[in-house]
C-alpha cells in the first residue's frame, strides 16, 4: 500500500488534475444518474390499482366534470377522484408549489398512503378555503396549521382579473412509505371551481381506482370507449404509464443521461489512460528494479492495476460523495431526498471498470518489461 | 571452498534488428562461496551481461548457469523472480532507489515479498541500515541524501533479505574517490564479516584492488585473472 500510494503521488500536480477530472466526471454521473434513477423510482412507486384518465389531445386539456359519474358506473371501477394543475408560486416565481384542487372525500380514499388525522380531514372538508399540505412543504416554508397562505396561480385568474388565491392551512399530511411525496398542496375543488373565471365545470384528470389490478387494461379500454367520438376523448393508462409519459415530456431522460455520460467517460478514458501510460513510461527503471528485487511479472502487473484502481475508485468516491451532498438540493425538482444507493454502487463499479480499461495496457507493458533492457535505458 | 557460481560453456547472443551479436563466447567460470570478485574489462566486453546471468536477470542462449546450488538457466520467469528474491542482492551504479519512498521504505521493498510481519520487517530494515551506518537517515528520501548515502541505502536494500550473493554493477561509478573508497570498504566488510559472496563489475582498477580476486573479460571471453576457469 505505501508503494502504491507513493507511486500515485510521484507527480503530485498530474495526479491532482487527473483526480479532479475523474471527480468531476463522477459528480456529473452521480447527479445525472441520480435524477434518472429518481424518475425511475417515481415510476416504480406508481400504484397498480390506479388508472389516470386525461384528455387524448393533451395533458393540459381539461375534461368535463360530468364524465366522472359515467366512469364511476363502469364495471370494475372501485372509485373515481380528480385533480387539476393549479400552477402557483409562493411570493416569488422561483417558489413553485405543487398545488392541486381536489374533492377530499374522493381523493384521500384513493390515496391511502397519504396519512392525515381525521379532524384535519374534516377541517378540510368543512373549510372552503382550507388546504392540507405535505410535511416536507410545511417544513420548507415554515407553514403550520392556522396559517393563512396566499398563492398566485400562473394559470387561473379570478373574475376580477387577479390570480391571487388565499388559503387556510388546516392539516399536514405525511407519507411514511415515501417522504418524497410530502410536498403537495391539496385544497378544495369547490373553492377553485367557483373562484376561477374560465373553464368552470372541468377537471385536469381523473384518477380511477380499479377493483382488480389484473383487469386494469380492460377498465382503461372501457373508459376510453365511453368517450370515443365525443368532443372530449380520453386516454386512460396505468399510473405507471402516466408517470413515464409525464417524465418523457421533459425528454427521454435515460437517453440524454446515457449520451452525456458516454461523452464524458469517453473523454475521461483518454485523459486517464494517457496519464497511466505516461506514469508507467516514466517509471520503467523503477519497475525494472522491482523485478530485479524479485517482484514477479504478475506482481508488477497487479501493482500497476491496483494503482489505476486506487486512483479511479478514490476519485469516484470523492465525486459521488459530493453528488450525495448536493443531491438533496434537487428535492424540490425531482422529489427525492437522498441519492439512490444503486447509483453509488453503479458509480463504484463503473470506476473499477474504468480503472481496468485504462490500467490494463500500461500494466501489460509493465508485465512485459525486460529487466536488462529497462535497466540499460 | 565450494563454488557458489558455476558457468559452463555459456553463450549469450543478442539480436539487434537483423543482426545477431554474440556477447559471451563459450564462457566457463566458477566463483567460490565467500569470494569477492572484481569483473573488469573494456566497454562492450560482456561484463554486465555476465553479471546479469549470474544475478538471474537474464538467461544464456546456451550453456549452464548454476548459482547457490541451483540451475537457474532453466527456470521460468516467475521461478527466477522468486529465486532472485531469496538469493541475490543487487547494487547499481545509479543506486536505483524509489525517489518517492524514504530510505527505510526502500530498504523494506525486498521484505514485502516475504511472510515477515510489519514489526519483523522494521527490525530487519533497522539492522540493515545500521550495518551500512545510516540508521539516522531512515526517514530521509533519496533526494535528501548524498550520493554515498544513497548507495549505502541501496546496499542496505541488497542486504536486508540476507542473500548469499551480492552483485554490484559499477557501484562506485557515480561517486568521488573518497566516497567510493568508503563504499568499497563497506563491501569488503560485508564480504569479510558477514560472509557475503560479492561479484562486482568495475572499470576502476583502484576499486578492483578491494576485491579478493580480479577477472578480466575481453570480447566476451575471459582473458586473464586469478579466478579459476572451469574445466
Amino acid at each position: 500500500m505505501p508503494l502504491l500510494w507513493a507511486a500515485l503521488w510521484r507527480k503530485k500536480a498530474r495526479t491532482i488534475f487527473t483526480l479532479l477530472s475523474i471527480v468531476v466526471a463522477f459528480l456529473l454521473f452521480g447527479m445525472l444518474q441520480g435524477v434518472n434513477s429518481a424518475f425511475d423510482q417515481a415510476v416504480e412507486r406508481a400504484n397498480v390499482n390506479r388508472l389516470i384518465t386525461t384528455s387524448s389531445v393533451s395533458l393540459t386539456e381539461s375534461l368535463p366534470y360530468g364524465d366522472m359519474a359515467q366512469i364511476e358506473a363502469l364495471p370494475g371501477v372501485a372509485g373515481v377522484a380528480h385533480a387539476s394543475w393549479f400552477g402557483p408560486y409562493y411570493q416569488d416565481p422561483k417558489n413553485m408549489v405543487f398545488a392541486f384542487p381536489v374533492e377530499p372525500e374522493r381523493y384521500f380514499p384513493i390515496y391511502p398512503e397519504l396519512v392525515l388525522p381525521k379532524e384535519q380531514f374534516d377541517a378540510l372538508v368543512h373549510t372552503r378555503t382550507g388546504a392540507v399540505i405535505g410535511a416536507d412543504l410545511a417544513r420548507k416554508y415554515g407553514w403550520k396549521i392556522g396559517d393563512k397562505v396566499p398563492l398566485r396561480s400562473t394559470i387561473w385568474t379570478k373574475p376580477d382579473g387577479t390570480s391571487d388565491w388565499n388559503f387556510d392551512i388546516v392539516g399536514i399530511y405525511q407519507v411514511p412509505s415515501d417522504r418524497a411525496q410530502e410536498n403537495a398542496f391539496l385544497f378544495n375543488y369547490s373553492y377553485f371551481d367557483e373562484g376561477r373565471s374560465f373553464a368552470k365545470g372541468t377537471v385536469g384528470w381523473y384518477i380511477v381506482q380499479v377493483k382488480d389490478p389484473t383487469q386494469s387494461a380492460q377498465v382503461a379500454a372501457a373508459v376510453d370507449k365511453l368517450f370515443a367520438n365525443s368532443p372530449d376523448e380520453t386516454k386512460t393508462e396505468t399510473e405507471k404509464e402516466f408517470q413515464q409519459a409525464f417524465i418523457k415530456q421533459i425528454g427521454d431522460i435515460n437517453k440524454i443521461v446515457t449520451y452525456i455520460l458516454f461523452a464524458v467517460f469517453f473523454a475521461l478514458l483518454f485523459a486517464t489512460g494517457s496519464t497511466m501510460m505516461q506514469s508507467v513510461r516514466e517509471r520503467v527503471p523503477e519497475l525494472a528494479v522491482l523485478k530485479t528485487l524479485g517482484y514477479s511479472d504478475t506482481g508488477v502487473l497487479t501493482l500497476v492495476l491496483c494503482e489505476s484502481l486506487l486512483l479511479c475508485v478514490l476519485a469516484a468516491l470523492l465525486g459521488l460523495g459530493i453528488a450525495c451532498a448536493l443531491f438533496p438540493q434537487l428535492k424540490d425538482t425531482i422529489g427525492v431526498v437522498s441519492m439512490p444507493l444503486p447509483v453509488i454502487v453503479e458509480g463504484v463499479v463503473g470506476a473499477a471498470l474504468l480503472a481496468l480499461v485504462v490500467g490494463t495496457f500500461p500494466a501489460w507493458k509493465a508485465k512485459r518489461l525486460d529487466i536488462v533492457e529497462a535497466l540499460r535505458s | 571452498m565450494s563454488a557458489i557460481v558455476s558457468l559452463r560453456n555459456v553463450v549469450k547472443t543478442y539480436t539487434r534488428g537483423k543482426q545477431t551479436v554474440e556477447v559471451l563466447h563459450n564462457l566457463s567460470l566458477e566463483i567460490a562461496q565467500g569470494d569477492f570478485v572484481a569483473l573488469m574489462g573494456p566497454s562492450g566486453s560482456g561484463k554486465t551481461t555476465l553479471l546479469n546471468l549470474i544475478g538471474g536477470l537474464d538467461r544464456p542462449t546456451s550453456g549452464e548457469v548454476s548459482v547457490a546450488g541451483e540451475r537457474i538457466d532453466s527456470l521460468s520467469s516467475g521461478q527466477l523472480a522468486k529465486w532472485r528474491a531469496r538469493n541475490v542482492g543487487f547494487v547499481f551504479q545509479f543506486y536505483n532507489l524509489m525517489p518517492m519512498l524514504t530510505a527505510e521504505r526502500n530498504v523494506e521493498l525486498p521484505l514485502l515479498l516475504t511472510n515477515l510481519s510489519g514489526a519483523q520487517r522494521r527490525q530487519n530494515v533497522q539492522a540493515a541500515l545500521t550495518v551500512v551506518g545510516l540508521a539516522d537517515r531512515a526517514k530521509h528520501k533519496p533526494a535528501e541524501l548524498s550520493g554515498g548515502q544513497a548507495q549505502r541505502v541501496a546496499i542496505a536494500r541488497a542486504l536486508v533479505a540476507d542473500p548469499t550473493l551480492l552483485v554490484c554493477d559499477e557501484p562506485t561509478g557515480d561517486l568521488d574517490r573518497a566516497t567510493a573508497d568508503d563504499i568499497l570498504h563497506l563491501l569488503q566488510m560485508l564480504n569479510r564479516d558477514h560472509g557475503k559472496t560479492i561479484v562486482m563489475v568495475t572499470h576502476d582498477p583502484k576499486a578492483a584492488e578491494f576485491a579478493s580476486h580480479q577477472l578480466h573479460l575481453d570480447k566476451g571471453q575471459l582473458v586473464e585473472g586469478d579466478v579459476k576457469a572451469a574445466a
